[in-house]
């Protein structure tokens, strides 16, 4: 069973827990940045942050891939 | 030249050489059912993007979104986080899907719970709640297409004769071409639907407050309330926001057509890879959600929300653009509305009828029945979305909480090796259950979370309890002295 890495894991929590789990600290009009209300505009550059996570993800993930093998033999049923 | 006859030109050219390019995308391949469904394996980065933004920005994002920003507010916020993250999950759950998918030959959803829990009858339990919940879905599509033609041709095309030539188009080369004309009908679409989403949601702000920042500005002031949850609503509040953009985030995977369409992918890396660039796809959201907004501002109390884009487009632009963005808004619908009934035809004729009622069919044989399918489900859908208007919305939800079901056997099945069939099957049948009851006797949310998602912990956690359950039991036996 070829399970992810933590460290990929746990960047890959970040956009979660900057969209998703911390909805209360920004849902809020103010303050206004480049016009848009504040809500608005943290889930816009999440939105960019959130590629730029899953892009260290892939370089942590295809890093340990190169690496030969940890235990290439077992797979699914 | 009238208005009418302007727009309805163009949105008739713009559907038709999509279509054309439908048609001829599956010409130079023989179609076996393995490329009709999955393209042989073949498709490389760019079809795959194509084929993923294809499916994922539906009429719902087109209209949804402008109708959610409009009706409701700052709830309709979800829309932007949901895809993102739904991203973020495929990285870590489509590459081991696919693996499994080239060892084992898998064209389905219902192919993957067959070959990872060895159980026809969950297999096909898996594709009858998947049909079930396509059907909807294919009904929202269509009826949203009949509305986008309807208001765009200035009511000169009725909302019956563009479903029925549109339903006509997209099941002809469903038929000829499979995934591979939907991949290709794709290009023109997304072209389209990003040009009209950023020129409506610059220009429009633009013509009516002088840009972006002073439309918000004057939004701010006027309706101090609608831009933060709850927005125009009494129950979508954080809670519910948290519940409902981790619920949509798992189940935007687990929908058939998405899960059946990573099959399609080259290699595991093509779809690390999408997981990557995807998200950034979703700021032409913004745009949408512009457009919305300013709607709301400019032509207050209209009925249905979801009519608002459309509405403040054909109050401010020429005749001519009012054709692009129905044209662009028609193709939004057809090629999910194809995708979803190609992945019907497979999943009733590979994984329902084959195993149950007749094993001995050949594979030439299912996907000759599969194609018949297509004709049937587009007649179906067609007289549902032309004989039933109500509750779509309620539909679409719970379909969503229905679809998302499915996230604790794919997961489980993928990385964790005690899972049995039956906490996955039990778990299964608790949660579809439980998410349909709740959403059709009206308790969504319930306490303020979203109730596909309390579907959902309740089928995690029966999947997990029954499965140590079960594997304690077993150990007990084979400790037992008698067994030894």
């Amino acid at each position: 069973m070829n399970r992810p890495s933590l460290r990929a894991v746990v960047v890959a929590l970040i956009p979660f827990c900057a969209m998703c789990f911390s909805v209360s600290a920004w849902d809020r009009v103010y303050p206004m940045v480049l016009g848009l209300p504040f809500n608005f505009f943290w889930l816009l550059c999440w939105i960019v942050l959130t590629s730029v996570c899953m892009g260290i993800v892939y370089r942590i993930e295809s890093a340990r891939a190169a690496k030969p093998s940890r235990d290439p033999g077992e797979r699914l049923p | 030249m009238s208005p009418s006859t302007i727009a309805l030109t163009v949105i008739f050219i713009i559907v038709v050489s999509g279509s054309a390019i439908g048609f001829y995308a599956g010409t130079r391949h023989k179609m076996s059912l393995e490329q009709w469904t999955v393209g042989s394996r073949g498709f490389g980065p760019l079809l795959m993007w194509l084929l993923m933004a294809g499916e994922t920005y539906t009429t719902f994002s087109f209209l949804g979104a402008s109708g959610w920003a409009y009706s409701r507010g700052g709830p309709a916020l979800y829309i932007l986080a949901y895809l993102p993250l739904a991203y973020v999950i495929s990285f870590f759950i489509l590459p081991p899907i696919w693996e499994l998918g080239r060892e084992h030959g898998l064209q389905t959803q219902s192919d993957f719970f067959l070959a990872r829990y060895r159980s026809k009858y969950l297999a096909a339990f898996v594709s009858v709640v998947g049909v079930v919940f396509i059907i909807p879905y294919l009904q929202i599509q269509l009826t949203g297409l009949g509305i986008i033609v309807e208001v765009a041709s200035f009511d000169a095309i009725g909302r019956t004769q563009a479903m029925i030539i549109a339903v006509a188009l997209l099941a002809g080369f469903v038929f000829v071409s499979g995934i591979r004309a939907v991949a290709w009908v794709s290009v023109p679409k997304d072209i389209l639907m990003v040009l009209a989403a950023v020129t409506l949601g610059i220009a429009v702000p633009r013509i009516y407050f002088g840009g972006i920042g002073p439309m918000f500005a004057t939004l701010v002031r006027s309706h101090p309330t609608h831009l933060v949850m709850p927005g125009a609503t009494a129950t979508l509040n954080h809670g519910w926001y948290i519940s409902t953009v981790l619920l949509t985030a798992m189940g935007a995977n687990m929908w058939p057509q998405a899960f059946g369409a990573s099959f399609t992918a080259k290699n595991a890396a093509t779809l690390r890879r999408n997981a990557v660039v995807m998200p950034l796809y979703n700021l032409s959201l913004a745009f949408i959600f512009f457009t919305g907004f300013a709607a709301y501002l400019v032509m207050p109390g209209l009925a249905n929300g979801d009519l608002s884009l459309l509405a403040v487009v054909r109050k401010t632009f020429p005749a001519w653009m009012l054709g692009v963005v129905g044209g662009a808004g028609a193709l939004t619908a057809m090629v999910p509305a194809a995708v979803l009934i190609l992945t019907a035809a497979t999943l009733f004729s590979k994984n329902l009828y084959r195993p149950i009622f007749a094993p001995a069919m050949t594979d030439d044989q299912v996907a000759r029945l599969a194609r018949t399918m297509v004709v049937v489900l587009s007649l179906v859908s067609l007289s549902l979305a032309i004989f039933s208007s109500t509750t779509l919305v309620s539909l679409l939800l719970l379909g969503y909480a229905g679809v998302t079901q499915f996230f604790p056997g794919v997961v489980l099945g993928i990385f964790w090796k005690r899972v049995t069939m039956p906490g996955v099957f039990a778990g299964l049948i608790a949660g579809v259950a439980c998410a349909t009851l709740l959403i059709l006797s009206n308790h969504d949310p319930l306490a303020g979370v979203n109730a596909g998602f309390l579907a959902l912990c309740l089928n995690f956690a029966i999947a997990i309890l029954l499965s140590l359950a079960i594997g304690l039991r077993q150990r007990t036996l084979e400790s037992a002295p008698t067994g030894r």
